[in-house]
């Protein structure tokens, strides 16, 4: 009981400490934290186009979130998401303009493209972690740099020539949904989300109920008790960072299918894989937890926005309020010592 | 008696839960007195109360006939009561002299003066025989050398009352030896001595009184020359226990373990084994016995696929199964409770009933099709928790948070219940008490009786003699000689063990 | 048990509202002034824009539009904010379409899309707020009466500074970086390129492209490596990378004030930014800028639309011509020699006699 109560815990605490320092700073720098907390909650859920805009941008923060969390519940650190989402992203613009099929093939064909794209981003540092034991913090965060430099070059020299973006992808192969642009006055809210939702279903379907996820959470929990028990420790490393590369490249698929139709040179990262790591770290690397984290950040993320046209409150503060997040959860050590500590004192 | 501490109805709760229910313990001067309870009898709460990191609830501890308030282990020192921990707490890196002296370094103009330091730890082993290099890094000596080392750093810091916890628990029968020398030395100085354990024949080799804990109850104290082991134990567990593990005569039928001519090579490229032969029939136990590190581990390691050989052939039933992988060996029939139950035995982060499933989770009825089956899996973890009294407040408990007794019955349930030909068992009882150490021989038995073969290994020799039916001992990565329990003695054992060929023909 | 912990997560929920509660009569009270002025004068004609990732402090470009929003807002007696003028900043990619959707719910009679970057998010949201108008700075957008476009002819101001450079480098050689090589990017370094050439032959002109425009360790990286192979003079087109080339050259003053090297600002007037005092002496490294006159063209545009004369569907370049693009109004460091150069290569400019090429020479 006391262990389930405290992994809901440290996160909303965390949420609410971080909310708490934010006001405080707001205070002391001469803002309103009042004014300023409701013009984020009005630029995030305001009215149905913000409400639209922070489901859209929650969007490929599940998918990363969900590729951290996956990699971390088998035992792996996957900083590379962000690479691996930025590979999914190209592939899957590249198939949804070079081919042109009727919508019901094209777009699950963009969307597994930039799947397998992330996947084989991601069985790279896998392979290396099983075959010469090489730490895939090291691999993974090296390949984001390949990442950004080679789709950044497909884009220039490959796809277009010399453009700095690709043209639009077919509308065969586009998440974008006229009906949720309805319905949220135009925001840029597309058909990913219901991918997001599924996909973490999915995970958690994954990882609890198949026998594949037995096997690699115990891998992920004690290789050497995995391989005692007969299983193929290093085909589960290598699984485990393919799947959840492919989970980042879907992501991928979410911004170049859906946010924004194409793909544009990016002078550095897109943050959503990093931010997939604060994620999965708030969400405790459960599906549901990844999905409701998400919710949060894309909440914060365009929310913000917000901020100062409507309260003046510097929008920079929002990332201070992020980030003081992820080091309360960072440091729930000291929250649930904090918990024990009451603990004790009733008891006695 | 004049008494140098003296704790007097101690009482501690945790939340309701009573750890110590007025326990009262006085140590007389110059003796060696027992500290007796099973896992979890409130042994380590009662000195963690007398170290100071636990304030008791009730009673009153004395030293030296004062009564004092012992608030921090700072305090314990300053009252010269130290702790010789079961885990050591070393900095690898440092030299012994270094270790022993940080935290109270000699000065010599604001640097440390390690020649002083060294003398004094020369001073310090040579007064209490305890021979040490004080040069030497951590890292580079023995488990026993360490513990001496701790010792010292408890001597060095003025202690005149030692308490050892567990203190035999990770030597080797010969290091054991020495310990007992090195605290007979100490009481000569005047030195006073708490021993927990749960180890009868210690107690009865080297104390001079016991003080025997159930369930957080004191049993009371008696003089080790007014007892024996058996009631001991029956003071310790609450009810009468039997040692010498009763068994029918083996009635040992075809090879089912067919070791020829094995090679193993070990983590560092060394051959372990060498050429080795072994042969264990259905329905007899084969005790594997030998100084660790002789290439016990490579073996099983090899005959249950976990390490690729080098040379040779190992067959089960016959058939050839060198050189498969991990399942296949278990598919095969081979069970194995290996040494480290944590490393290699638990998926501690799982339930218990999980952790049931761990070699067959794949196959019907646990699994379908790749769909886990966790109302199949968990029924079968109720089953046998229920068989093998597997302590546990459900089957979703997490492995971790079990005792190392029921975690060793839970793996052994497991590895029983697959119906294996051979079953490879490895140190079974480490760590364990005598109510669990039975429980496991009697089960280990009846698998041999229903015609199972048994491969033990142990490092506790009275282990191998009573649960064998036939001993090998293994000497650098070989047999050197199959003994009979029945005829043979510790000594003889001992001597094979050392690498003497003498007296093996004659049991062969 | 549980209750208890239950209980300390809801003290900690109060003390948070109680800390919020206690700024909120503040927070009402602005509210209402906001809201006074607001309906007083809702008749007032109203701006906003929407910056790129570099935002309004880019010393650049954002910069410089703000600047004209500020002077329109001051020549009409508005105040900062939503019934005002104001600016949104985008932090991402994917925040242009939020931000413009979040002026016109504001309620901006006008709003400013900066820089090409905004250029698909503009042409999605006017196509649904249709009864918004919007501006795009820097690039076109067709066939869209709601959208005016302004752009530059940077060509022609490049042409100009190169003409400074290639007269005043010491070591015929000078370079140019770059942001993200595009059409737009390619403007400034064929202008740069053929000013140069056109005054002095044999100078050497070093053309390169950092990728980004907000990397200005970037920028410092690549200047570096320029002054140290021999170039004296290095114009920018970089936005927050050229800031790098700022801090390249400072530091390298800062080492040996007697060394002659220059930096050519562009877009607003950077001699600000050039400025270095080394042992109580000022320098300034900035030889010159190119000043792309935004904010006159946002004053411009802004002042027409006020008027009920929005240019809506229609392009219009400011070039030379209309002072849209100029050499800046600082010119220390310019000789005289170079003075008279650029007076003389206007004029030829303004009368078409000279054509400036809007891409490098080898492309």
């Amino acid at each position: 009981m006391f262990k389930n109560w405290t992994v809901l815990a440290v996160p909303v605490i965390s949420v609410l400490l971080g909310l708490l320092a934010g006001a405080l700073i707001m205070l002391v720098s001469g803002n309103n934290p009042t004014a300023g907390y409701m013009a984020l909650w009005n630029g995030a859920f305001g009215d149905s186009f913000y409400t639209g805009e922070t489901l859209r941008q929650m969007t490929p923060y599940v998918f990363a979130g969900l590729a951290v969390a996956f990699a971390f519940r088998t035992g792996l650190f996957n900083i590379g998401v962000e690479g691996q989402l930025l590979v999914g992203w190209l592939a899957s613009v590249w198939v949804g303009l070079a081919f042109e099929l009727p919508k019901i093939i094209h777009l699950p064909l963009a969307i597994l493209a930039g799947a397998a794209a992330g996947a084989a981003w991601g069985f790279i540092p896998g392979f290396l972690k099983a075959r010469l034991r090489v730490h895939e913090v090291i691999v993974t965060i090296m390949m984001n740099y390949t990442a950004l430099h080679i789709t950044n070059h497909f884009i220039r020299d490959v796809i277009s020539d010399g453009a700095d973006a690709t043209d639009p992808v077919r509308e065969t192969a586009s998440l974008q949904s006229a009906f949720l642009q309805s319905i949220t006055d135009f925001s840029s809210l597309h058909n990913g989300i219901y991918l997001a939702v599924i996909a973490a279903i999915i995970m958690w379907f994954m990882l609890e109920k198949t026998t594949l996820g037995y096997e690699l959470r115990a891998v992920g929990y004690n290789q050497h008790a995995s391989e005692y028990a007969g299983m193929n420790v290093n085909r589960n490393i290598v699984l485990s960072m393919v799947i959840s590369g492919a989970f980042a490249g879907i992501g991928g698929a979410m911004q170049g299918l859906g946010t924004f139709g194409n793909m544009f040179i990016n002078s550095g990262f897109s943050g959503i894989g990093f931010d997939g790591i604060a994620v999965a770290l708030l969400g405790g690397n459960t599906a549901i937890g990844v999905v409701l984290a998400a919710l949060l950040f894309g909440a914060l993320k365009v929310g913000s926005l917000n901020m100062p046209i409507e309260s003046g409150v510097p929008n920079e503060l929002v990332e201070i309020v992020i980030a003081l997040i992820i080091f309360f959860v960072a440091s729930s050590y000291m929250i649930t010592w904090l918990l024990g500590r009451l603990k004790k004192k009733e008891a006695k | 008696m004049d008494y140098v501490i003296e704790m007097l109805g101690i009482r501690k709760e945790f939340n309701g839960f009573v750890a110590n229910d007025d326990i009262t313990l006085q140590l007389a001067k110059g003796e060696i007195h027992a500290l007796l309870g099973e896992n979890g009898a409130g042994k380590s709460t009662l000195m963690n109360v007398l170290f100071g990191l636990y304030q008791p609830e009730a009673g009153r501890i004395r030293v030296n006939g004062q009564d004092v308030q012992i608030t921090d282990p700072n305090k314990a020192n300053n009252l010269g009561i130290g702790m010789v921990h079961q885990h050591f707490m070393l900095v690898d890196t440092f030299t012994v002299t270094e270790n022993i002296v940080l935290g109270n370094e000699p000065k010599k103009f604001g640097t440390v003066n390690m020649k002083e330091a060294e003398q004094k730890v020369r001073e310090l082993s040579g007064q209490y025989g305890l021979s040490v290099d004080p040069t030497a890094k951590i890292a580079d000596i023995s488990v026993g050398m360490q513990q001496r080392v701790e010792i010292l750093k408890t001597l060095y810091r003025g202690a005149e009352i030692l308490i050892f916890d567990e203190p035999t628990a990770v030597l080797t029968p010969q290091e054991i030896k020495e310990l007992i020398q090195i605290m007979r030395a100490l009481i000569k100085e005047g030195k006073s001595i708490i021993l927990i354990t749960h180890k009868l024949k210690e107690i009865m080799e080297v104390c001079d009184r016991v003080t025997v804990i159930r369930k957080g109850k004191g049993i009371g104290t008696v003089d080790v020359s007014n007892t024996n082991p058996n009631h001991l134990a029956s003071l310790m567990v609450g009810r009468d226990v039997t040692f010498t593990t009763e068994k029918a005569d083996a009635t040992p039928a075809h090879n089912v373990l067919e070791v020829r001519d094995l090679s193993v090579n070990d983590s560092r490229g060394v051959q372990a084994v060498r050429h080795l032969n072994l042969d264990v029939r259905a329905g007899e136990i084969v005790g594997i016995c030998g100084v660790d590190g002789n290439g016990q581990t490579e073996l099983i390691e090899a005959i249950t696929g976990l390490r690729k050989t080098s040379g040779g052939s190992i067959s089960l039933n016959g058939k050839d199964i060198t050189g498969l992988k991990p399942r296949k060996v278990t598919e095969a029939g081979v069970a194995h409770i290996p040494q480290d139950r944590h490393k290699h035995g638990l998926v501690l982060d799982y339930p218990i009933g999980t952790n049931i499933v761990l070699q067959t989770y794949y196959q019907k009825p646990f699994s379908k099709a790749g769909i886990m089956n966790y109302k199949e899996v968990y029924k079968k973890a109720s089953t046998l928790i229920k068989e093998f009294d597997v302590r546990t407040p459900s089957e979703t408990t997490l492995a971790r948070a079990l005792s190392g007794g029921n975690q060793q019955k839970a793996i052994i349930g497991r590895e029983v219940d697959r119906n294996p030909d051979l079953l490879i068992a490895a140190q079974p009882t480490r760590g364990l008490d005598v109510g669990a150490i039975e429980f496991i021989h009697r089960r280990l038995i009846e698998q041999r009786d229903s015609g199972k073969a048994v491969l033990l290994l142990s490092f506790e020799l009275d282990e191998i003699i009573n649960v064998s039916d036939r001993i090998a001992v293994i000497y650098e990565g070989n047999i050197v000689a199959v003994v009979d329990p029945k005829t043979t003695t510790e000594q003889e054992l001992g001597l094979l063990m050392a690498g003497s060929k003498k007296g093996a023909d004659e049991h062969v | 048990m549980e209750k208890r912990k239950l209980g300390f997560a809801m003290s900690m929920v109060l003390a948070a509202g109680t800390i919020l509660g206690a700024c909120g009569g503040g927070g009402e009270e602005a509210d209402n002034t906001g809201g006074g002025s607001g309906s007083g004068e809702s008749d007032k004609f109203t701006v906003g824009m929407v910056t790129d990732v570099g935002g309004v402090d880019d010393k650049s470009f954002n910069q410089s539009a703000w600047e004209g929003l500020q002077a329109f807002g001051e020549e009409n007696n508005l105040e900062k904010g939503p019934d005002g003028f104001d600016y949104i900043q985008s932090k991402s990619d994917a925040d242009y379409k939020t931000n413009l959707n979040t002026a016109v719910r504001n309620g901006f009679d006008l709003t400013y899309g900066i820089g090409y970057k905004l250029k698909p998010a503009i042409e999605e949201v006017a196509k649904q707020r249709t009864d918004s108008q919007f501006a795009i700075v820097d690039d076109v957008v067709e066939g869209l009466d709601n959208v005016t476009s302004i752009t530059f002819k940077e060509h022609e101001g490049s042409f100009l500074v190169g003409v400074v450079a290639g007269l005043q480098t010491k070591t015929d050689k000078v370079g140019f970086i770059g942001g993200i090589e595009s059409a737009l990017i390619d403007k400034f370094a064929g202008g740069f390129e053929a000013g140069v050439k056109a005054v002095n032959p044999d100078a050497d002109v070093v053309i390169e492209f950092a990728g980004a425009f907000d990397k200005a360790d970037k920028g410092q990286q690549m200047a570096s490596a320029m002054y140290s192979s021999g170039a004296d003079i290095i114009y920018h087109a970089a936005g927050g990378t050229g800031n790098g080339v700022f801090s390249e050259a400072k530091s390298l003053k800062q080492k040996d004030p007697s060394k002659e090297i220059w930096v050519i600002g562009v877009d607003r007037d950077q001699a600000e930014e050039g400025k270095v005092t080394v042992d109580g002496k000022e320098y300034n490294v900035t030889l010159t800028s190119m000043v792309k006159r935004v904010d006159l063209a946002v004053q411009d545009v802004a002042t027409k639309a006020q008027n009920g004369e929005f240019p809506g569907g229609e392009v219009t370049e400011y070039g030379l011509e209309a002072d849209g693009v100029s050499i800046s109004p600082t010119q220390d460091n310019l000789t005289e020699e170079s003075k008279a150069a650029v007076q003389e290569w206007t004029d030829k400019i303004k009368n078409g006699e000279v054509e400036v090429p809007t891409v490098p020479s080898g492309k």
